[in-house]
Parts: structure tokens; sequence; C-alpha cells
């Protein structure tokens, strides 16, 4: 099987070379294209969420709301329970919460709110809340980056029918290309791939509000298979 | 998948004459039209992104060797394996291989036009495999028995009254008596059932929207969740993915994802755009543990270096038959294949054959729609055009059609026989339709009289006019 | 201003010579109005477009080459159509794309060919006419003109000078009225489903007056508009900007109706 797939492998790139008429490429072509790799150059990014700190968070805002999410303002961590308490009972949620198993989440003073019932770890079947972190969110369209990690299960951003997103102001960056640009610069390490970096999580969720589905007359409905509602806590941890 | 694509004239009768396709086209092409139009105008720099997707893919394909190489190490480096497949059969092949060695009974499936493309539903359950769509779209033409008839919105020939008769149908084990008519109802209905498959399911099959050569990630778009929900819950990940979908960098997809959404669906960003790099990694709580990308070539990396290389540009958005009135009056089942409306008319007959898909490319009036709206700039029209002059090579259109431009060619090409011919033809029309101004039927001219008057020509052509009136110093 | 007026060959294209030549008297007097010496070249015919379209890449090559040889001495190619003006103006040197002595020709005709009423007002910068029709118009956008010449304000702006006309804009102008060349009779059920779409937009504008610069798609969309018993008087724009009507009977309609124009 490894021979012959390895065969396929050069049948298919001798076929594309054959195509493009030329042989396997030249050393320094292929050196050029490998710091192009290196370099990832951004490429246009739009001038919408090019603006000052304040309205850069407010489009961010804007944004998400736009996609049916719903923002909470929290102004210091101890705030965030009472507020995720608060939320699950305006919906008539359970409060039965799986928190993502990261220190920025499990240390918050959950146990300010006896009623609501907290477990770390990744979601179940039967999770029906979950808490997590957020990495950064884009001004531009509203999306949060979710990063997958032992600190922070997928299945916590996919599994609940409720996500709760605790975002600090200081993670909201104005395009993707700057999220990016924060991964690899907080989780890059030394690899032995091509381009010698590694940084990417194995999962990397980026979530612009609730699911939702248009596959019934092509009319918006939310909560297909994921999140039915995603609530985003927004700690305002920057000086205004 | 079988193809009806050479029964398209016939399929495209029929499907002109079918009331409930008709009402769901209607219903749907309007707002896909509204949505984009409203997206795009709200970005200015969406014609220069154009651009720019067209030659980042331009780039990638000049260098496909090399991104595709680097693409699969890094896969490999992660603790992926890619297969390389040249044919859908190795495809396959690799599929149910991957799926026996688990020792998978379910497999759940995120929306791929490659798995429709390899047929590879029935291809699992021959081999004793059960697959389960969970995109919604595809969840209800599985039900039905029948396969999707657009690109992104695979159950865009249906209404609701066809999920309410489908459900009633297939989910036996509800309260027959239940309501069902809210198009939420029918939704938490789907959420529920499929739940329990994608908490029971051995392998989950997802596509991907593009490959990233930097990082070995795959990449899917959804706004259900689905694809997320199957790719992270089973023990093993399989990544149907073709050759072309590879880009060099995470920036490079930033900047095609800024298009495709917009394209696609009218929306700014999709709600779930996910980056898979490998199998699950050893302190991680969840993820699968087998990680596998079939890397499908199946007749793409013969189109490179021809006529038809843009075509590998495309990114599956659908606006090309969102917009397409072709596509609009007839659907994406009379197209016969996998891949319906303008990009199919090119992408299908090099896939299939242009002996079977050779109605395809000519079923268009060159409206140029398409191409306006493609957000990687495919010249659609013209490769038709190159599909066309391919049969014409292979003596494969038609032998009347043949015959009839080969005369008007003749006269076109001889000045004095066109002047002579067209002055009998103009004057004998005009003079025969000069009271009413048309005619009902006309011989030979049954395809425009079918529905149509035939306008009668004014009687003496131009060019005589001309000559006559300068003759005399009138003009 | 130029001091000598430019010269313009007028390629008529099959259709106008075959059914309708009152559009190229029409298109000779707006080009005379607007300070040109226009010429007919004999011996013209039809441009190819039905072959190339056809995939008959070589009878379409021949065409082209007798067209460009018999069109190149002129200041100006100017033509009634925006499909067969896309046709000499963008197609002839994608035509010739493996040969570049007649890739080149084609590239400076191309240059040099213009649709009649882009070229009345983006090029001989007219902005007015005199005439008059009295009627409520709709305009279609035929799809060559629209998307590959990019007309589309002009023919608006110089109907908008013509004494009596009021124009009223149809939903989805800009969408193909289903002639398509031999579309139309190749695939004539689809093609009778889309102009049968196209009529009720027009008919929802209350128009009685439908002008378009293609003289397919008005054939299309006047034997459509007959067949189903309407009454809209179909034109080409060049009979209406030219104060020409009297000349002829609308489209389709014969001369009882008129009685005996010309």
């Amino acid at each position: 099987m490894a021979a012959l797939e390895q065969d396929a492998r050069g049948r298919m790139l001798g076929r594309i070379r054959r195509g493009l008429r030329r042989g396997e490429l030249p050393e320094s072509v292929a050196s050029g294209l490998v710091e192009r790799l290196k370099a990832h150059p951004r490429n246009l990014i739009p001038a919408r969420s090019k603006l000052p700190r304040a309205e850069q968070v407010a489009l961010w805002k804007a944004n998400i709301e736009k996609e049916y999410g719903t923002v909470a303002l929290a102004a210091s961590e101890a705030e965030i329970p009472g507020l995720v308490a608060d939320y699950l009972a305006s919906q008539n949620i359970p409060a039965v919460v799986r928190l993502a198993p990261d220190p920025s989440i499990t240390s918050l003073p959950w146990h300010d709110r006896p009623l609501l019932s907290v477990a770390a770890g990744r979601a179940e079947g039967t999770d029906v809340v979950s808490v997590t972190p957020c990495f950064a969110a884009v001004a531009e369209t509203g999306t949060m980056f979710f990063p997958s990690g032992p600190h922070h299960p997928t299945t916590l951003n996919i599994v609940p029918e409720t996500q709760v997103v605790v975002l600090r102001q200081s993670r909201i960056v104005g395009a993707y290309e700057e999220a990016w640009d924060m991964l690899r610069r907080e989780h890059g390490t030394v690899g032995d791939g091509p381009t010698g970096t590694r940084f990417m999580p194995r999962n990397v969720m980026l979530v612009t509000g609730p699911s939702r589905t248009a596959d019934i007359e092509q009319t918006i409905e939310l909560g297909a298979h994921g999140p039915r509602r995603v609530h985003v806590i927004l700690l305002q941890d920057e000086q205004p | 998948m079988l193809t009806t694509s050479p029964a398209f004239k016939q399929n495209a009768t029929t499907a002109l004459a079918d009331a409930g396709l008709q009402k769901a086209l209607a219903n749907a092409k309007a707002g896909f039209m509204q949505k984009r139009a409203r997206a795009v105008a709200a970005l200015p720099e969406f014609e220069a992104l154009r651009d720019l997707g067209r030659d980042i893919k331009n780039h990638t394909i000049a260098h496909l060797d090399f991104y595709l190489d680097t693409y699969a190490r890094n896969v490999e480096a992660e603790g992926g394996k890619v297969h390389w497949c040249e044919t859908a059969d190795d495809a396959r092949r690799a599929v149910v291989e991957i799926c026996r060695s688990v020792g998978a009974r379910t497999v759940t499936k995120g929306k791929s036009m490659i798995g429709e493309e390899l047929g590879i539903n029935e291809h699992l359950e021959a081999a004793g495999i059960e697959p389960i769509e969970t995109d919604l779209g595809e969840y209800i033409i599985q039900l039905r028995k029948e396969p999707p008839s657009h690109i992104i919105a695979p159950a865009f020939h249906l209404n609701r009254e066809d999920w309410i008769e489908a459900f009633r149908e297939k989910h036996t084990e509800l309260a027959p008596g239940r309501v069902l008519d809210e198009r939420k109802t029918l939704i938490d209905e789907a959420r529920t059932i499929l739940r329990s498959r994608f908490l029971a399911a051995d392998v989950g099959i997802t596509g991907a929207n593009m490959l990233i050569a930097e990082t070995g990630s795959s990449v899917i778009v959804t706004n259900e969740g689905n694809g997320d929900l199957t790719q992270t819950l089973p023990k093993v990940h399989i990544v149907l993915a073709s050759i072309e979908k590879v880009v060099p960098t995470l920036e490079d997809a930033c900047t095609i994802l800024r298009l495709l959404a917009r394209s696609a669906t009218g929306q700014d960003f999709s709600t779930y755009t996910t980056f898979s790099t490998g199998p699950r990694r050893a302190p991680d709580l969840d993820g699968p543990a087998e990680y596998h990308v079939i890397l499908l070539d199946n007749g793409r990396t013969s189109m490179i270096g021809t006529e038809f290389q843009e075509m590998l540009r495309c990114i599956r958005c659908a606006a090309c038959m969102n917009h397409c009135p072709v596509y609009g009056a007839v659907g994406g089942h009379a197209y016969g294949w996998v891949y319906p409306g303008p990009m199919g008319s090119v992408l299908t007959p090099s896939l299939i054959g242009v002996d079977k898909a050779g109605h395809l490319p000519n079923a268009s009036t060159f409206c140029g729609k398409c191409e306006s709206v493609c957000p990687m700039k495919i010249p659609l029209p013209k490769m038709m055009r190159h599909w066309r002059e391919r049969e014409f090579e292979r003596h494969l259109s038609p032998s009347a059609a043949r015959f009839g431009l080969g005369v008007w060619a003749w006269f076109a090409r001889r000045p004095w026989a066109y002047r002579l011919a067209t002055r009998i033809g103009a004057g004998t029309l005009g003079f025969a339709g000069r009271k009413r101004g048309r005619f009902g039927s006309l011989p030979l001219a049954g395809g425009w009289t079918g529905g149509r008057d035939m306008p009668a020509p004014e009687g003496e052509t131009f060019q005589a006019r001309y000559a006559r009136l300068r003759k005399q110093g009138l003009v | 201003m130029r001091h000598t007026p430019p010269r313009v060959a007028l390629f008529a294209t099959c259709l106008v010579d075959l059914y309708r030549p009152t559009v190229g008297f029409a298109a000779i007097k707006l080009l005379k109005e607007a300070g040109c010496t226009v010429v007919v070249p004999e011996g013209q015919t039809c441009c190819g477009q039905p072959a190339y379209n056809s995939g008959d890449k070589a009878d379409a090559q021949d065409i082209a080459r007798s067209v460009i040889a018999l069109l190149e001495p002129y200041d100006y190619v100017v033509v009634p159509s925006g499909s067969c003006g896309g046709m000499i103006r963008e197609q002839y040197a994608a035509l010739f794309a493996a040969d570049p002595e007649w890739k080149l020709r084609a590239e400076r005709l191309g240059a040099r060919t213009f649709e009649l009423v882009s070229f009345l007002v983006d090029v001989m910068g007219m902005t007015g006419v005199e005439a008059r029709y009295e009627g409520m118009a709709t305009y279609h956008d035929s799809c060559s003109g629209l998307r590959e010449l990019g007309i589309k304000g002009q023919p608006r702006a110089l109907l908008a000078t013509v004494a009596g006309l009021t124009l009223a804009e149809m939903e989805d102008a800009e969408v193909c009225c289903g002639f398509g060349g031999t579309f139309c009779v190749k695939y004539p059920d689809i093609s009778v489903r889309m102009v049968s779409d196209k009529v009720e937009r027009i008919r929802a504008t209350g128009a009685d007056t439908l002008l378009a610069g293609d003289l397919g798609c008005l054939l299309n969309m006047a034997g459509r508009l007959q067949r189903l018993g309407h009454t809209v008087r179909v034109r080409h724009v060049a009979e209406v900007l030219a104060g020409m009507t009297d000349a002829v009977p609308p489209i389709g309609e014969g001369q009882a109706r008129q009685g005996g124009a010309r």
C-alpha cells in the first residue's frame, strides 16, 4: 500500500508538472516559495476594521449582534459568574454548566453563585451550557477564534445548546490576519515541517454567532446542529 | 454517480413542467441574488479581492506540485495521513478501507461535493457501512434517495411540504400525529434525530473548502455546525478533497474566505469556519484519534495546461448557478450529474467526458452573468465555447445544426452569394409577411415558432436599399 | 473639436441587413448628426458569431479575416448591436490567440469598433437627440452590450432627451431574454421560458413600447409578446433616437396596422 501510494503521489505530481510543461521546480524557485510561506504576506485587509480602538470594539459588538449573538459587559472578573447565572435564568436554561478547563475560566469565583452547578472538562451529549474563553475576536465580522487544546476542548463550542463566551476586550483585533499573528506569536514553536515552525492547534474554530440553516426554503432558522445561543460576556480589561 | 447529462433536453422539459420545482426555484433564486448584491455592496474592496483571489489561485496552480507536496508533508508532520488518489475508484477504496480498519458501522458525513463525485454513500452501503448525511439539505435528499440539485443548497428544489412528507414517512419512531408545519419544528426534529447519530458514529467524513500548504490544515465552512460535530466526535476523521483546493497560507485562505460567503449566501462570513490539523494531540480531551485526507485527482491534472485550467480556481460558491437564468429555469437535476449550472457545464465534460456531457456547455445563452459574479473571475462562457469547439472538432455536435451553420458560414464568406440569397430570402419573407408583420409558423423554424411568432423582415435588405438610394443620391 | 469628421464604417450586421434595414438607416442618420462621415463598406455579411459560438473556429476565423480586411481602412467601425459589436471588439482577438499577425490586426480593429449608442455618447460626446416619440418605453439591457461593452447609461441618457417619451425601468432589465443565438432554437423550451419571464417584467411596467439595442433579443421578445397577444410596440433604440419610427411599423407588426408607412 505504502509503495503504491508513493507511486500515486509521484504520478499525480508528475502529471501536474507535465501539464505545466516543466520538471520539478529548480531550487531557486522552490526556496522562494518557502520564503513566501514563511513570510505569509497579508493580501488586502478591508479598511472597515481599521478604526480608533473604541470604535473597533463597537464594530465587533455590532457585528456579532447582527449575526444573532448577544453581548453582556463585565467590568471585572468577579462579575462574570453572576452574569452567567442571570443570563441562564433569563433564558430559562438549567443552571448546569460545563466550564472550559482553562485557569482563566475555572479560577473565576463560581462559588459566589451556589445555585450554579459547574464542572470543568470536555462537553458530553448531556451538557446544555458551556463557558469558554475566546482567544481572539475580529471586529471585521464579529468572528471569534477558538483554538483547541487541553484547556479548550472543541466539543464545548459545538455540543451544548448554549455557549457562553468570556471575551477579554484586549483580545479584540481588527482583521483575521491579526488573530493569526497572535496565534503564531503565542503558540509558535520550532517544528519539523517544511516551514520550520509549528503553531496550529489541532482545531481552530472561527465562530460567528449561533448555528443556523437556510436549507428549508432558503430562510434562516437558528439552532440547526450547534449552539442555539452564543452569549458573549465582554470583560472590559482595557483602560478607556 | 450515474449521469443523465445526455438527456439534458428531456430533463429540462420535465423540469419546466414540474410545478413543485418551479415554485421552489422561484422562491429561492431571488433571495440568493439579493443577499449577494447587498453583501458585495457593503464591502468596497470586493472587486480588488476578486482580483487577488484569482491571482492567489493562479499562483497556486502554477506551483501546484510544490504546494501539494508541502501540504502533504505538513499533514504528515502533524500525524495525519494523506491518501493520493488518482481515480474515483482509488478514493472509494481508500475510504472503505479506513472505515473497515476501525470496524465502523456508521459514518456521519458533512456536505461534500467530492463525496457526491465519488458516489461514496453507495459504496459505503455496499460495504455494509451506514452513511448518515448531517447537513440538513443533504439529510432530506438522502431520505428522499435523490442527488443534490445545488452545490451549497442541496435541497434547493424542495418546498416545505416535501420536508414534512419525508419526515412523516421516514421518522416512524415519532408520533404520526405530531405538528410539523413550521420550519423550526422540522429543524428541531432533525436536530434531535441526528444528534444521537453524531454521538454514535465511528467515522466522520467531511469535505474541504480549502487545504493550507503552510500548516497542513483542512478548512470546512458551514452554518449548521454539522461539519464540526462530524469531525470532532468520532474516532476517525476522513477529509475528502480534490487537489485544486490547496492554497499557500492562512492569509491567502482569509482573502478567499472574504469572497466565499459573500458570493455564496450573501453572508459576510459563514457561522463556522474550521481549520483542522492532524489527529487529537496527547493532552487533548476530544477530537479524532485518526486524521486522513483523501486527495483526489479524478481527471483534474489533465485540465492543467489546457484551456480549462482556469476552472481549477473554482471555490464552489454557487454564485454562477444562483445567477444563471438557465439554472433558474430548470434547476440542478436537469444537468444530470454532480455539478449543475455554469461551473458544472465547464467542469462536468472534463470529468465525465464531453461525449456524455455535451449538452451542458451548449445550454447557455452566453449572457455572461456567471462570469460577472464569479469571485475567482473564471471566464465560464469562454470555456463553454471551448467545449463547443472540441465537440465540433470531434463531430459530436448534432448534424442538422452543423449543416445549417455550414451553409450560413459558406454564404458569410462569399459576399456575392450572401447578397443574392439574403435579397431573395428577405424579399420573399417580407412579401409574405407584409400584412400581418409576422408568422405563426414557418417551415424549418419549429424551434422558434413553437412558443414565439416570427417577426417578418421589412422586405428589401439594408444593403440593397442602401445601394439603391445611393444610386439615387438619397444617402 | 475635430477638424475633419471621422470616417466611420457602418457594419450593419446580418440581422439588420435581413430583417430591419431601417435600423441601418437610423444609425446612418445618428452618426451624421454626430458629425461623422458614414461609409457602408460593400461586401459585408456577418461577423461570424454563429460559427464562433457553435465551436466552428475555422469558419469563424475565415469570416473574421474578411471582416477585418474590409473594415480596417476606417477611423471607426460602428455596429448597431452590442452582440456583434462585442464580437469584433472583444472576441476577434481571442479567435486569433495563436496567430500573432491577425491577432494584432484584430486588436487594432477591435479598439476602434463600437456599438452605435455607446459610440455616439462616449466617443462623439452626443448628449441629446432631436426626436419625438409619444409613449412610455422600457429598455432591455442586452447581455453582450451590458456585460461585454458596459452599455447601460448611454441609451438611457439619449432616450431621456426624446420629446414625448417617458422611460419606465423593468425589474431584471439586466437578465437575459433567452435569445442566445442558436440557443433559442436548440433549447426552445428553456428559451421560451426565459422570454416568458421577460415578458412578465415588461408587462409589469405598463410600458407601451419595448426598446433594446440588439435585434436578436428584440425579435425574440417581440415574437413572444405577440404570440401571447400583447400589444407592446417593439423597436430598436436607434429607430426612436433617429426619429424614424414613422418609417416602419414596430417589429412584428404589419403594414395593415401602421397604415402602409414608408
